[in-house]
């Protein structure tokens, strides 16, 4: 066969799939991205900024909350840098909603500044993913929130241990660059690390 | 050796000389993987929409570089945008461009920033060039009657 074997397929799962709200001012990133989330068997909804992202999950209101929850988002993955409204902001925007906080936000970025990992962190980011993105990344989130993530919110926020199937790199903690190198060896060296962003 | 052969061999050597150039790395491979029967053209657009949005961040930059006060986190959020469009695609060495092009930014280095453009040109219309051979090659082999032969790091 052609195609290399990147997962089992998207079988139907019965229940509604999982659906990805996806983030990024680029168009080229967010081509990237949806086919990403869609080979992984994921149902993508792309915006291309903070605002829109907002408008689509009614945060301003003009949803009505059947409308919502029939548009039930299970997670949101952001570019950090966008103009207008960041993905840091938008973060703070989502987890400061009641309605919207128990979505899992993701931040994408393509610097890999720590003070900027911990601060999304610290704001209740579940993960932060350097660009550009792999496949690897996003089967291994996947994976994490099929799983995990929903015990996780059940029980709420404490540190989850990585199960041993998955990639050596833990979620909900800033990556290591042996962690990075772990999901792709020539990425963790690309660029210097930035301790403190200006 | 038939025709389909000869092609083939052309892309598989026309590709190594890619790679090992620099002008791509391992993230086209990456897009690679997402093409496939159900998306053949994936790579194809997602490279339209690159060249499309680098010919527009290219206008712009050499218009913020003419400005009577040039604004340099203007032009440096035009640049990383660059950088971050080339990378998504494995344009590595226009990518490179853009690092070096962000640091005369930050030094608010006119002529810097200006040979920098100059030299971002170049390096985009270079990769654009070989893309499009590339792509060409593809067509060739396709029309032929064979199938483009699988490039792995």
């Amino acid at each position: 066969m052609a195609v290399e074997d990147i997962g089992s397929g998207c079988s139907s799962s019965g229940d509604q799939e999982f659906h990805v709200l996806a983030v990024d001012d680029s168009i080229i990133d967010r081509k990237v991205i949806e086919r990403l989330l869609k080979i992984s068997c994921c149902k993508v909804t792309a915006v291309d900024s903070g605002s829109r992202a907002l408008q689509y999950l009614g945060i301003d209101g003009e949803r009505s909350s059947l409308e919502f929850d029939e548009l039930k988002v299970n997670l949101i993955i952001t570019d950090y840098s966008m103009p207008g409204m960041t993905g840091y902001e938008l973060l703070k925007k989502i987890k400061g909603s009641t309605k919207l906080r128990q979505i899992p936000v993701v931040i994408m970025s393509s610097e890999n500044i720590l003070a900027r990992i911990d601060r999304c962190l610290e704001e209740g980011a579940e993960d932060f993913l350097m660009k550009p993105v792999q496949l690897s990344d996003v089967e291994r989130l996947r994976d994490f929130m099929l799983r995990g993530g929903e015990e996780e919110r059940e029980l709420g926020r404490k540190r989850k241990t990585p199960d041993d199937s998955c990639d050596c790199r833990p979620l909900r903690k800033r990556p290591t660059p042996l962690a990075t190198a772990c999901s792709s060896t020539f990425r963790a060296l690309e660029e210097p690390v930035i301790v403190h962003e200006s | 050796m038939e025709i389909v052969g000869q092609l083939q061999k052309q892309f598989v050597d026309f590709s190594t000389s890619l790679y090992g150039e620099g002008f791509l790395d391992e993230q086209y491979l990456q897009l690679q993987k997402l093409q496939d029967e159900s998306n053949p053209d994936f790579v194809c657009e997602v490279v339209s929409l690159f060249f499309d949005d680098s010919e527009k961040l290219l206008n712009n930059l050499a218009t913020a570089l003419q400005q009577q006060v040039v604004d340099f986190k203007q032009v440096d959020a035009h640049v990383h945008q660059f950088k971050g469009s080339s990378s998504s695609i494995g344009a590595q060495r226009v990518k490179n461009m853009c690092v070096a092009f962000r640091n005369f930014c930050e030094e608010k280095n006119l002529d810097g920033c200006l040979r920098c453009l100059q030299q971002l040109n170049h390096e985009y219309f270079l990769v654009k060039n070989k893309l499009e051979t590339l792509f060409r090659l593809e067509r060739q082999i396709v029309e032929a009657g064979g199938t483009v032969p699988v490039i792995v790091a």
